[in-house]
């Protein structure tokens, strides 16, 4: 490994433009093999959990279901149906705290302990099913993007026929600091995601397969590039840089390309899923099994022990406290997923859903609040936007109510990654601001 | 020196008689009406008519097509005016003005996150539905003040927005920029308002808020008729609502109140006293 680590300093690593290095804090669970999370006496199952229509309930209260039994089914394309993360009865079906920071839908599950799978999921032999039949699959199972921002699956899994995809990414680049779970993925089921990525191989008929993972993570890229030896399948180190796993960024280092503004990695021919999607596409064809559990890294400073669970969707985020002994100290900040692009907590009483990479709990000193001041027009933002932005001009436009302005100069483009406000001297809430402008541009879209 | 006045002097006799061909050959012709029409609008360009602007409104009414009393801010003597160079009957809108419907600023209603962001209530709300926990509260970030082109908005010092009932159009410009739809319009000459926007139940409410409906019914009870009990949440009937101070002294949480004798509490503003009929 020490070799390997060498070698990986010594190369010139590929990468995108822009970007920052903030302390990637990984040390806390990177060496944590994968626990299994104890199975809480109840899940709350949200319906909307991924982009798209949220799904609609298919049980009543009293209902007793199956360990993978579909609870809430899909409505229209960009859409996902939920399915019950372990069997027990449906104890209600109504608004519940969710992690979007609002009550939401949810679908509520007493567990009957028995854990016990529906008859009705079986197996599948990849080699007697169509493409086609193979994305209608991991639509029923559920399966969305899981680096965090949970777009369904089988929706990249089918373009329109005029665009072809050649290149198929697979990003095991895992750029938020703190997460590890997608690292301790590659390391110890490294089968599942190799599975995965030869199903999407098929289903896409792409002939060149990378799977792009961060220098920092040196003992899975020596892994899989041995298991990919002899395989179409490429893996290449990328450099160490927040936000090397964001879609365009990643294509930028793979690929060389630049999505166009406006435009879908599919526009020219590039296809990225995460290598836990990969996982998760094999479960659901070769086992049949619909996704209802995800790895997620607990860790801070403000958690006794730091790990990485295997969660079912729908578990109390108090729970996953309690199964790393507890809090060490009041946490300041209850973070879902990273630091950069996660979205705080009000408490532990939000379930986990199919996104949540991570529970990020940290001290009060590690989030000082620091009251905004003047932009010094030092550019720093500007150096540091991966999508090779103006930040504070956007930000300056969408805080005067200027709508056309900012989308002038491609407020849309924003991928929302946080850099520009990591990096700003002066505090000052700049991805708050972008965001609020483009809401503000697409309102005005949907208008005309 | 000489040569040069007459040159100077030469080409500008040219320049001038070629521009007063033009003014002549491309002359706009400008309806008078739509110039005094114009001339008679209160020039705020507040958008309330539909209109761009002012200069928009005073165009389509030319046009005959539109009514002459879609401008709350210039209210009856504008209606009047327009119906005088129109040369047609009209009579005005009832008066309206917009009123916060709630008390909740951030010391009687429970704030669930110190919010540090922009200053404005759209961006805050779209943080976790933003800071106060209840759904429907003012959240006193001061969209709708910076919005109101009538200087009609006071925020109080806790963060609760309170419109003046004499400054207020009822242009809806803030309306339309509160994210949590907490202002309403109103008749003019009902004063008594239930100040609350939670369709929360009661125990609910309490939890959050120490001035919110909590669907009571008492206030229905004490006035029947005045009051409507929807979902949790009292409004007064403004058609019927002469007797609905009554209810005032009944409610438990105090959530109604008649502007006519003070504004919510932490409020500068005070009733104008006798209050001034106004000309409808």
């Amino acid at each position: 490994m020490c070799a390997a680590h060498d070698r990986l300093t010594e190369m010139k690593l590929k990468t995108f433009a822009g970007g920052i290095h903030p302390p990637d804090n990984k040390q806390w669970s990177a060496h944590k093999a994968i626990e299994d999370c104890p199975l809480p006496a109840e899940l709350i199952v949200p319906l909307a959990q991924h982009i798209g229509a949220p799904a609609v309930p298919c049980v009543a209260v009293g209902q007793q279901v199956f360990k993978g039994q579909e609870i809430g089914s899909a409505k229209g394309f960009v859409s996902v149906p939920v399915h019950a993360p372990t069997s027990g009865e449906v104890v209600a079906v109504e608004n519940r705290p969710h992690p979007w920071g609002t009550s939401l839908p949810a679908i509520v599950i007493r567990a009957d302990g028995e854990d016990c799978w529906s008859p009705e999921l079986e197996p599948a032999d990849p080699g007697e099913l169509s493409p086609e039949e193979i994305v209608e699959k991991v639509r029923q199972a559920g399966v969305v993007g899981m680096g965090g921002a949970a777009f369904p699956a089988h929706v990249k899994m089918s373009p329109p026929p005029e665009k072809q995809i050649h290149t198929l990414i697979f990003n095991g680049v895992e750029c938020e600091p703190y997460l590890t779970a997608d690292h301790r993925m590659m390391l110890e089921e490294p089968e599942r995601i190799l599975q995965g990525v030869a199903l999407l191989q098929f289903v896409l008929g792409v002939e060149r397969v990378v799977i792009g993972i961060e220098a920092n993570k040196p003992d899975a890229i020596a892994l899989l590039t041995e298991m990919c030896a002899g395989t179409p399948v490429e893996v290449i180190p990328l450099e160490v840089k927040y936000p090397q796993g964001a879609e365009k960024q990643l294509i930028a280092a793979v690929a060389g390309r630049e999505v166009p503004s406006g435009g879908l990695p599919m526009d020219i021919g590039v296809a990225v899923h995460n290598v836990s999607t990969a996982a998760a596409i094999s479960d659901a064809i070769l086992d049949g099994r619909p996704l209802i559990e995800r790895i997620c890294t607990v860790t801070g400073p403000a958690i006794r022990e730091p790990k990485n669970l295997r969660i079912r969707i729908g578990t109390l985020l108090s729970h996953l406290v309690d199964a790393c002994g507890g809090l060490a100290e009041e946490p300041g900040k209850i973070v879902l997923g990273g630091p950069m692009m996660g979205f705080t907590q009000l408490g532990f009483d939000v379930p986990a859903t199919r996104g949540t990479s991570g529970l990020l709990l940290l001290r009060h000193e590690d989030v000082p609040l620091h009251p905004e001041g003047p932009c010094i027009r030092c550019a720093r933002c500007v150096q540091a936007c991966p999508m090779n932005l103006l930040p504070t001009t956007i930000g300056a436009y969408a805080r005067r109510d200027l709508i056309s302005e900012a989308a002038e100069y491609r407020a849309l483009d924003c991928i929302e990654c946080g850099s520009c406000g990591y990096v700003c001297p002066a505090a000052i809430p700049l991805v708050q601001a972008i965001r609020y402008g483009k809401a503000a541009i697409l309102a005005k879209k949907r208008k005309a | 020196m000489l040569a040069a006045i007459l040159s100077l002097g030469f080409i500008g006799m040219i320049a001038a008689f070629a521009l007063g061909l033009a003014a002549k050959k491309f002359a706009v012709e400008v309806d008078p009406r739509e110039l005094a029409a114009l001339e008679s609008l209160p020039g705020v360009n507040c958008g309330a008519c539909g209109f761009p602007g002012c200069a928009g409104y005073a165009k389509a009414l030319v046009s005959g097509t539109v009514d002459l009393n879609l401008c709350p801010p210039g209210g009856a003597d504008v209606v009047v005016k327009l119906a005088r160079i129109l040369g047609v009957e009209a009579s005005a809108a009832a008066r309206e003005i917009a009123v916060v419907v709630c008390q909740g600023d951030n010391r009687r209603a429970q704030v669930r996150y110190h919010y540090l962001g922009l200053e404005d209530c759209t961006a805050a709300q779209r943080i976790a539905g933003g800071p106060k926990t209840c759904p429907g509260g003012c959240l006193g970030l001061g969209s709708c003040q910076r919005s109101c082109p009538f200087d009609a908005i006071e925020m109080t010092a806790d963060g609760l927005a309170v419109i003046s009932r004499e400054k207020c159009t009822g242009c809806r410009k803030c309306v339309a920029v509160c994210p949590r739809n907490v202002i309403r319009m109103t008749p003019y000459d009902a004063t008594v308002h239930v100040l609350c926007n939670s369709h929360d139940k009661g125990a609910v409410v309490r939890k959050y808020c120490q001035v919110g409906c909590i669907g009571c019914h008492i206030c229905q009870k004490t006035v029947p008729g005045a009051y409507k009990v929807d979902n949790f949440l009292a409004t007064v009937v403004y058609e019927h609502s002469a007797d609905a101070d009554e209810a005032i002294a009944k409610c438990p949480t105090k959530c109604i109140r008649d502007f006519t004798t003070g504004y919510p509490d932490g409020s500068s503003l005070t009733p104008a006293v006798p209050e001034k009929p106004h000309a409808a």
